[in-house]
């Protein structure tokens, strides 16, 4: 008989906390909100069994402070909301790109501006995941459209924070989160798990917590471990400690930018589906992308020579990749549940912006095949 | 409890960081030297001590201090301390906090830390300003004050700490002020050593602002205010004026369970279901 033990058939939101645990994630600091609430109470029951911790904080911006404060005394960590929540999270998100703290945001979307559209699917907070909190940062944001790849980008999310020391955003969605489907659990080492980089410096020598080696990476030391040290809000020099220097002011942020954007080609993860001999190219991601795939293996039975870009990195925006893959498009449509806010990337970083096209829906429903299919025959002059 | 070794202020503080920022005649240089002088007569550990702090000039004490030190936003720094201390409940978790830091933007952490009753520290000190922001009105002003942005007079009704703290559930609760270093010193010794949410108001003065505006006069004025305005709890004093503002400690329940310890339950429990 099949071991079927590590099969699970569950929601997106389980999904995403079978990874977060498969990652070594021992904290959990959270708020209720739907719909990304099944998160927190999976964890709620999960982490105490390894003797990590929960708690429910009282409210969002509680949640996000306390897990950067775990994060510094050594833990993986990650808390997650929607919609309103992210907006609160987004002074604290910012702390954490300045301090460069690891920690993971899973914002498990839903309709917005404000209350908006609870229990319904929308990919609107694309653009408040680059942009949320204020100043010049960068950050990491990745999607996933499958349950199997809700759990290898939730493993890959605390890996990339682990690696550039940075908050990292699981972009998740309504439709992700709550629809069920099967699980394979990976064995342990199937997925690289990156752990925590401790310094080398030994007890009484001057530990510098800002201070890259070579290769960009900067090792940590836990709070209440050997060294002691400062961490702030604030411009500060390699001990940590405020500085507003204009040297040491214009260094670090270049700091904060370029060891993510400089790396894009690292952190940049992609689908692609049938994209060697396409002449319309669909470019999607999240659960929009499912749509999109089922209707690309639908036309092409019909000899539409048609593929999908699925991306899984939506921050850094994977440019270069999407100027390649779209190169000898006679069209691209980008696909999402917004009012375009990864096609204007698109058209930004292909040759040809003319043929880039929306096909989105803002109403609370998941796009459809069909809905696809409509603005594909649009294109291609067939009419609808 | 006192060491062997004598009091140096050089051995707790990073030389780096000095001269500190704060005014000619600040209360709050009182506060860290009375801190640091409980600290040392408890003959902690530095390296056990996690001092995490918000916004503000009192804030500022986190980043002078020789410890580990969280300088954070706005607020927040209770919510900080809460996942550093429930990560590691074997660190000491100081938190000194302004009162616009811990009574209005961070009111809501305030209330939940007392309530969960988690080991740690808050100090507030409550100079009834915001002094790093030019002298603007705070929670614990109080009506008919002047400030900056109360050029005719503040009609805001102050909290009162200590009956705030101990309705929120917070299991030490006490009041002090500059002028009574010594007694705000063996108040710090046991708050610290408590086991639970601490609060400890330590009243302190912002003559550059709140003192100028209101024409309290200079610093050592404001001072000789603490020691006239208040009196210790069941005093002789207090009895023939009972409108002075109490000091002392007010609550120390050693019996409410602390919440990692609570935690820690949680985990036995769970283990044995999973086993």
């Amino acid at each position: 008989m099949t071991n079927t033990s590590n099969i699970r058939f569950i929601q997106g939101n389980e999904a995403c906390v079978e990874g977060a645990l498969y990652a070594g994630i021992n904290f959990f600091a959270g708020y209720p909100i739907t719909p990304s609430t099944e998160i927190a109470e999976h964890l709620a029951g999960r982490l105490p069994e390894i003797g990590g911790k929960f708690i429910q904080m009282e409210d969002e911006i509680a949640s996000m402070a306390a897990i950067i404060g775990a994060s510094l005394t050594g833990n993986k960590v990650m808390t997650a909301t929607s919609g309103p929540g992210f907006s609160l999270k987004q002074e604290a998100l910012g702390y954490a790109c300045m301090a460069e703290i690891p920690c993971v945001i899973a914002n498990v979307q839903r309709g917005g501006p404000s209350t908006g559209n609870p229990t319904h699917v929308s990919q609107g907070d694309v653009n408040q995941a680059r942009w949320g909190t204020h100043g010049d940062h960068a950050i990491i944001a990745l999607t996933a459209s499958n349950h199997q790849d809700v759990f290898k980008m939730t493993v890959e999310a605390f890996n990339l924070a682990e690696t550039y020391r940075t908050p990292v955003i699981l972009l998740l969605d309504e439709v992700i989160g709550h629809m069920r489907e099967k699980l394979v659990i990976p064995g342990q080492g199937e997925i690289p798990v990156v752990d925590r980089l401790r310094t080398s410096v030994p007890k009484g020598v001057d530990y510098h917590p800002y201070l890259p080696r070579e290769d960009g990476r900067l090792p940590m030391s836990d709070f209440g471990g050997e060294h002691r040290y400062n961490v702030t809000g604030l411009f500060h020099d390699m001990w940590g400690f405020p500085n507003n220097d204009p040297k040491v002011v214009s260094e670090l942020l270049r700091h904060l930018v370029d060891k993510i954007e400089n790396n894009w080609e690292n952190i940049c993860m992609y689908k692609e589906h049938w994209l060697d001999d396409a002449d319309y190219v669909l470019v999607s991601y999240g659960s929009s992308a499912r749509s999109a795939k089922h209707i690309a293996r639908n036309r092409r039975k019909r000899g539409v020579k048609i593929g999908v870009l699925e991306l899984q990195t939506i921050w850094p925006f994977p440019a270069e990749i999407v100027r390649e893959k779209c190169a000898n498009a006679k069209a691209v449509l980008v696909v999402e549940m917004n009012m375009g806010q990864v096609v204007t990337q698109v058209k930004n970083a292909v040759d040809h912006p003319e043929k880039v096209f929306l096909a989105n829906r803002i109403d609370g429903q998941l796009i459809s095949p069909s809905d696809i299919k409509t603005i594909l025959r649009m294109i291609q002059g067939k009419g609808v | 409890m006192s060491t062997n070794k004598p009091f140096d202020f050089k051995d707790y503080v990073r030389g780096r960081y000095f001269p500190h920022m704060w005014c000619p005649g600040c209360g709050h240089g009182i506060v860290l030297g009375t801190l640091l002088r409980a600290i040392h007569e408890m003959e902690l550990d530095k390296n056990e001590i996690v001092m995490t702090s918000g916004i503000g000039c009192s804030s500022r004490i986190s980043g002078y201090v020789d410890f580990h030190s969280l300088h954070t936003i706005h607020g927040r720094a209770l919510a900080f301390a809460t996942g550093v201390k429930l990560s590691r409940p074997h660190l000491k978790a100081i938190v000194p906090m302004g009162d616009g830091d811990s009574l209005a933007i961070g009111g809501n952490h305030f209330i939940h830390a007392a309530r969960r009753n988690i080991d740690i520290t808050a100090i507030v000190m409550n100079n009834k300003i915001y002094g790093m922001t030019g002298g603007q009105f705070s929670p614990l002003s109080g009506p008919g004050k002047k400030a900056t942005t109360a050029p005719y007079s503040t009609i805001d009704n102050q909290f009162d700490i200590v009956e705030l703290a101990k309705a929120a559930g917070a299991s030490f609760v006490a009041r002090s002020t500059v002028f009574h270093a010594k007694e705000a010193k063996n108040i710090l010794k046991k708050a610290i050593d408590h086991k639970g949410f601490s609060v400890v108001e330590i009243m302190s003065m912002c003559p550059t602002y709140y003192g100028r505006k209101n024409k309290e006069g200079g610093a050592s004025q404001m001072m000789e205010g603490f020691k006239n305005f208040t009196a210790p709890i069941g005093s002789k004093k207090l009895d023939k004026e009972p409108n002075l503002i109490q000091r002392g400690i007010f609550v120390e329940d050693t019996e409410r369970p602390e919440y990692c310890e609570a935690y820690d339950e949680i985990i036995e429990t769970a283990m044995k279901g999973k086993a």
